[in-house]
């Protein structure tokens, strides 16, 4: 499989990090304990179109959202994550 | 017919001309106190002690594809029970005395053998961990055995010990572990099940769970409607995809785990070996090929295939460990779907739906719960209340935050 980064091309996906489900928002952090549940834990899982979230680490480290098929690898899309306005997942290193 | 001495020298006497397929292949009846949805390991063994321990007979194992066609048949075949966290050691140890008995209740040859599974350690650090791990398993009667360089070197003389980055300092060695021939579980299972009256039905997908008011009434197949008092779901990978069905949402993403198998040789590993430095872990089939594997590829996937930079990661911690093995050659590499649970634990409980009951969450390591899964699952489905040795492995602990994390990685299923 190889994903195309938007500032680098198309690379060995070797060179990325995987975060998972990019449609999750992480929620106001005053939210109460069930959002926050809704947040970490069940996911949609679905068998085809799959929004999610890579990391360039071996690259530009730029975080990316691909739309990708999850029975057959097949790519249709890949964006900068900020500019389609995903939120920060946290801080700290390794987070996006 | 039961499996004997005498059975087999008959047939032999006869040309092996003799034998009957092992169990049938019946039509679905309209309605099962039980049905059961996945025939793999787990959905089998439900199966089979629904009918030994609860003598609820009227059971059905409905299974999209063939028996055997998934994880079941595709796995490295370890089992072991060196786990570390209270929900897991004593399940995992039933587990392990449920196979050290298994072929016998069966009647089926399973090639149980326990040659032993040894954890690698290459640091100081590692070796504490490995000491308390072993304690910890002691501690609930489970055999571990510390072993330091010398050990290991009587065990697997042929180990890179020195190797620059990551010598071998030592390892946990759990004796009683080992492998067992994964197709004959599924086999033996199903005959088992089948000869107890079971309805074991092959290409027969389920293609929706009928609910109403809450309660579950039945599934719909390929082979159309099939009424059911009671349905458990053991559909492994494909967990999320069964549970929408039923409007449920699992803490479970789907993941492929790829594995790999060697030309064969002459007898070079007696033992399950796994590297401490990295994902590997490698034993050697009756056949001579090397079976190996590592690390899931990381990422979702239902493509029951990998991709490459696993492979390369798992060709260097094999050539690492075993310099000695650099010009085999691979024969044959798969992948299997992988239902990988957010804290990286199983979960064998009823759903908020009356009357269905899920058993899924395995991860990489589901094969070696074969038995006690089913055994659990059974009890559940039967008595309406967990097994106490699955009493931890439940739905709700990710809102209550009872979680089992064996690994300490936290709700990110590509690091379990
Ligand atoms: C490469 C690899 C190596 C592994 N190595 C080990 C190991 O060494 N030790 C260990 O303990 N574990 C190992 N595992 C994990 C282990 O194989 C699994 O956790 C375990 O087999 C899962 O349970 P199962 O046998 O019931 O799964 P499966 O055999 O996958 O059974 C699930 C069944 O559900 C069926 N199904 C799905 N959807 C439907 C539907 N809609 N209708 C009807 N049927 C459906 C599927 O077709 C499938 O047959 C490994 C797995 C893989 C892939
Ligand atoms: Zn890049």
């Amino acid at each position: 499989m190889r994903i195309s980064c938007p500032h680098c091309g198309e690379r060995d996906h070797g060179e990325f990090a995987y975060y998972g489900d990019a449609t999750k928002r992480r929620p106001d952090g005053a939210s109460d304990v069930e959002t926050f549940f809704e947040y970490v834990y069940p996911r949609d899982n679905p068998a085809g179109s799959h929004r999610e979230l890579w990391y360039h680490v071996g690259g530009c480290r730029a975080w990316i959202v691909v739309n990708r098929d999850t029975r057959t690898h097949e790519i249709f899309s890949v964006e900068v994550a900020r500019k389609r306005g995903e939120p920060s997942q946290g801080a700290g290193a390794g987070a996006p | 017919m039961r499996y004997s001495v005498f059975s087999v020298l008959s047939q032999a006497l006869k040309g092996n001309t003799g034998w009957k397929p092992v169990w049938r292949e019946p039509e679905p009846k309209a309605e099962y106190d039980v049905v059961i949805v996945g025939g793999g390991g787990h959905g089998l063994s439900t199966a089979y002690y629904l009918a030994k321990n609860h003598g609820i007979t009227n059971v059905a194992v409905v299974e999209r594809g063939y028996i055997g066609s998934g994880n079941i048949g595709r796995n490295t075949t370890i089992i072991r029970s060196n786990y570390g966290e209270h929900g897991n050691i004593p399940f995992y140890e039933w587990s392990l005395k449920l196979w050290e008995g298994l072929e016998q209740d069966i009647n089926y040859n399973a090639m149980v053998s326990q040659r032993g599974v040894l954890n690698l350690y290459h640091s100081d650090a590692q070796r504490d961990a490995a000491a308390r791990r072993g304690n910890t398993m002691r501690m609930h009667g489970v055999d571990a055995e510390l072993l330091d360089v010398a050990g290991v070197r009587k065990l697997v003389p042929n180990l890179n010990f020195d190797n620059a980055r990551f010598p071998v300092y030592g390892g946990l060695f759990q004796p009683r572990g080992g492998t067992v021939r994964h197709d004959a579980v599924a086999w033996g299972y199903a005959r088992a099940a089948d000869s107890r009256g079971v309805d074991i039905l092959q290409h027969c997908e389920v293609t929706g769970i009928r609910v109403e008011n809450g309660h579950a009434l039945g599934v719909e197949t390929a082979k159309g409607f099939i009424k059911a008092k009671k349905i458990g779901l053991a559909c492994a990978g494909r967990s999320s995809q069964v549970a929408a069905m039923a409007g449920l949402r699992l803490p479970i993403e789907s993941h492929v785990l790829q594995a790999f198998v060697s030309e064969g040789v002459k007898p070079l590993i007696d033992t399950v070996i796994t590297f401490g430095a990295g994902h590997f872990y490698i034993s050697q089939s009756d056949k001579g090929g090397l079976v190996f594997g590592g690390n899931i590829d990381g990422y979702n996937s239902y493509a029951q295939r990998g991709n490459l930079p696993v492979i390369e990661e798992v060709m260097e911690e094999a050539v690492a460990m075993f310099p000695s093995i650099g010009r085999l050659r691979v024969l044959r590499h798969w992948g299997g779907l992988m239902d990988m649970s957010m804290d990286g634990s199983p979960i064998i409980d009823k759903t908020p739906i009356d009357n269905l009951y899920l058993n899924c969450g395995w991860c990489i390591g589901g094969f070696k719960a074969t038995p006690a899964s089913g055994w659990c699952f059974a009890h559940l489905i039967a008595q309406d209340a967990p097994h106490e040795v699955a009493s931890a492995m439940r739905l709700d602990r990710f809102a209550t935050g009872r979680l089992i994390n064996e690994s300490g990685t936290g709700a990110q299923p590509n690091l379990h």
